[in-house]
């Protein structure tokens, strides 16, 4: 009983903190441009992808692991730089489409370059599960949660600490100020959309080996990065944690105790659910609409 | 103003029209009076969804799931418990308008991207349901729908009709009435936008706060074009089970959602003509694509890209104002 739920736990706090990554990576570029990036999911793609054929060419691990983030990186800058950049006085429709726009260029190089397969990536430490309490663990959950972590605590020092990171933050409440106080706008943008593509693609590498990897995973677990972001409320980067989290349990338990064909349903019923009581998710800013 | 409006309106209406009944004369191929069909019945689809996107200025990004209610339940009332098609969807519609209702009181007080959210977790949560109801709807596999009947009188692209004296095939049939809905659904939608409730949708467009500032009621008649939108997604979703014979829940899907919204945006917001231009441009794209197999995706992602980059207000308003400044340059010249 106890044990049942202990493995439900772990199952959905390991693909929650996945979502949280990508939530942040939402929240990241929403804070800095307003723009709800649907390509989002595609750098995870893009991480787990580049990783598994760059290992099977006979890349060491590691080095094909950093090659497959800065792939994501510049793909990252070239998407803001190229697709954003040039459509800034656009809709906000016209943004999302082309955003989706750039998901399906995306994802169809990927499948051209590296075909329509499933991929498997092994476990980066030992393949034997770890027994709590009679609930299973994989040893890459413990990857997972740790790099999610680590990634976290690097964010919130880049944010707090960083002349860079205050930039960013900076830009995000106030554009034009930011511009007046001589930070370069255009560069923060790029910034914004790089550090997400590296948050979604080392996301993507480390949740690889449980969840395996193709050239279309992006799109449902970009979706899931923007529940999780609109439950937390868009551009809170705690409420992206939070939100993040939440909707990894909530979704391993309906798995586990209702039904495994309607786990994605209950994760859409929470957002409607949350929205109807908070329509800026649980953290989200208050706006004052000026007229 | 107002008489110009409804003027160009109605050119838009009488071209359409005569580009729908000459279009006969330019195809014969089976294949392509069924391609012509479905774009027809989707675009209707796309008309309605403009109401919401072009006119209120908010977003859907799961209408496909009223687009699936509506040819699901036709299918399933149809198959399984003897109806005809006419009453299923009528019954069909209702329904989808009371669920709409329902859904759209509560979502439609979010705005921007938490509204693209919570539309989007509507469609899903209908495609979910369609995925996994095998008992009922056949699951993703899909199940088979009866053929289209009125009044005993059944419309099938293998049957053979006359019209006015003449032999007409069933494809053609099909497209005929394909076309005579579709013009049924742009004149509903154009007196609609010139009907008062029209003004108080634009007025919420223009800023929601002003409109309601001078009395309009902008929650109930955003509710309104919701629930108007949701129900022409239904019918053409009816028409078009029928139409394919056979239906799975992708009609229902995200995907689904997402291109009748790219229609609407890629055609141009608010132009009934354009809307329809953009479901034609996007139905078609895929088929000139198709030679290029494995490129399919990237060349369909790339050209997306870049018309949205370069034409952000659509198509057909893009080549309006070029139109209308090389017009203004030439004038200024005879000048």
């Amino acid at each position: 009983m106890f044990s049942e739920f202990l493995q439900y736990l772990f199952t959905g706090i390991t693909i929650g903190a996945t979502y949280a990554l990508i939530a942040l990576g939402f929240t990241l570029i929403y804070n800095a441009s307003h723009v709800i990036n649907f390509a989002q999911g595609e750098f995870l793609m893009i991480g787990g992808m580049a990783t598994v054929s760059l290992t099977a060419m006979g890349v060491p691990m590691l080095l094909a692991i950093v090659l497959a983030v800065v792939l994501a990186g510049v793909l990252g800058i070239a998407l803001q730089r190229l697709a954003i950049a040039p459509a800034k006085n656009a809709d906000v429709v016209t943004l999302i489409i082309i955003t989706i726009g750039a998901s399906i260029f995306i994802r169809g190089l990927a499948q051209l370059v590296w075909g329509k397969e499933y991929n498997v990536m092994p476990n980066f430490s030992s393949d034997e599960p770890i027994q709590i309490f009679g609930a299973v663990l994989n040893s890459q959950s413990l990857w997972v949660l740790g790099v999610g972590a680590v990634l976290v605590a690097v964010l919130v020092y880049f944010f707090t600490r960083t002349l860079t990171g205050k930039a960013i933050l900076a830009t995000s409440m106030n554009k034009d100020a930011a511009r007046l106080v001589g930070i370069k706008t255009q560069v923060v943008l790029m910034l914004a959309f790089m550090v997400s593509a590296l948050l979604g693609s080392i996301a993507g590498i480390v949740v690889a080996p449980i969840t395996f990897t193709s050239y279309d995973i992006g799109i449902i677990l970009g979706l899931k990065g923007f529940v999780a972001a609109a439950i937390g409320g868009l551009g809170s980067g705690m409420g992206a944690v939070v939100g993040g989290l939440a909707l990894g349990v909530v979704e391993a338990m309906a798995a586990g105790y209702l039904s495994s064909d309607y786990k994605d349903a209950v994760a859409f019923s929470m957002i409607l659910v949350v929205l109807f009581f908070m329509p800026r998710g649980l953290f989200g800013a208050k706006v004052v609409e000026r007229v | 103003m107002m008489a110009q409006f409804s003027q160009f309106r109605l050119k838009g209406l009488v071209l359409l029209a005569i580009v729908v009944f000459a279009l006969p004369l330019f195809i014969s191929n089976p294949f392509h009076y069924g391609l012509a069909t479905q774009i027809a019945l989707i675009a209707g689809a796309v008309v309605g969804l403009n109401l919401l996107v072009g006119f209120a200025g908010q977003i859907s990004l799961g209408h496909a799931g009223f687009f699936g209610i509506g040819a699901y339940f036709s299918a399933i009332m149809t198959s399984n418990y003897g109806w005809s098609a006419i009453p299923a969807l009528i019954v069909g519609a209702v329904g989808v308008a009371i669920i709409a209702w329902a859904v759209g009181r509560p979502i439609l007080r979010l705005k921007g991207h938490y509204l693209s959210m919570a539309t989007l977790a509507v469609g899903f949560i209908i495609a979910i349901i369609l995925n996994n109801e095998r008992e009922l709807t056949g699951g993703p596999d899909g199940m088979p729908v009866p053929v289209f009947d009125v009044f005993g009188w059944e419309l099938s692209v293998f049957g053979q009709y006359s019209l006015f004296g003449m032999d007409i095939s069933g494809d053609l049939a099909w497209y005929l009435f394909a076309g005579v809905v579709l013009l049924a659904a742009v004149w509903l939608a154009q007196n609609l936008i010139d009907s008062p409730i029209g003004r108080a949708l634009r007025s919420v467009h223009g800023s929601e706060v002003a409109a309601s500032v001078v009395g309009v009621n902008t929650a109930k008649y955003k509710s309104l074009v919701f629930v108007i939108s949701a129900v022409y997604a239904s019918v053409m979703g009816a028409l078009y089970g029928h139409f394919q014979g056979f239906i799975t829940p992708s009609v229902a899907s995200f995907d689904f959602s997402i291109l009748l919204i790219t229609m609407v945006v890629l055609g141009g917001m608010g132009s009934t003509i354009g809307v329809i231009i953009g479901a034609v441009v996007l139905e078609l794209l895929p088929q000139l694509l198709a030679d290029f197999q494995e490129a399919e995706m990237v060349l369909f992602g790339l050209i997306l890209m870049l018309t949205m980059i370069f034409m952000p207000k659509g198509l057909l308003p893009t080549a309006a104002n070029l139109l209308a400044k090389r017009r203004s340059k030439s004038a200024g010249g005879d000048a």
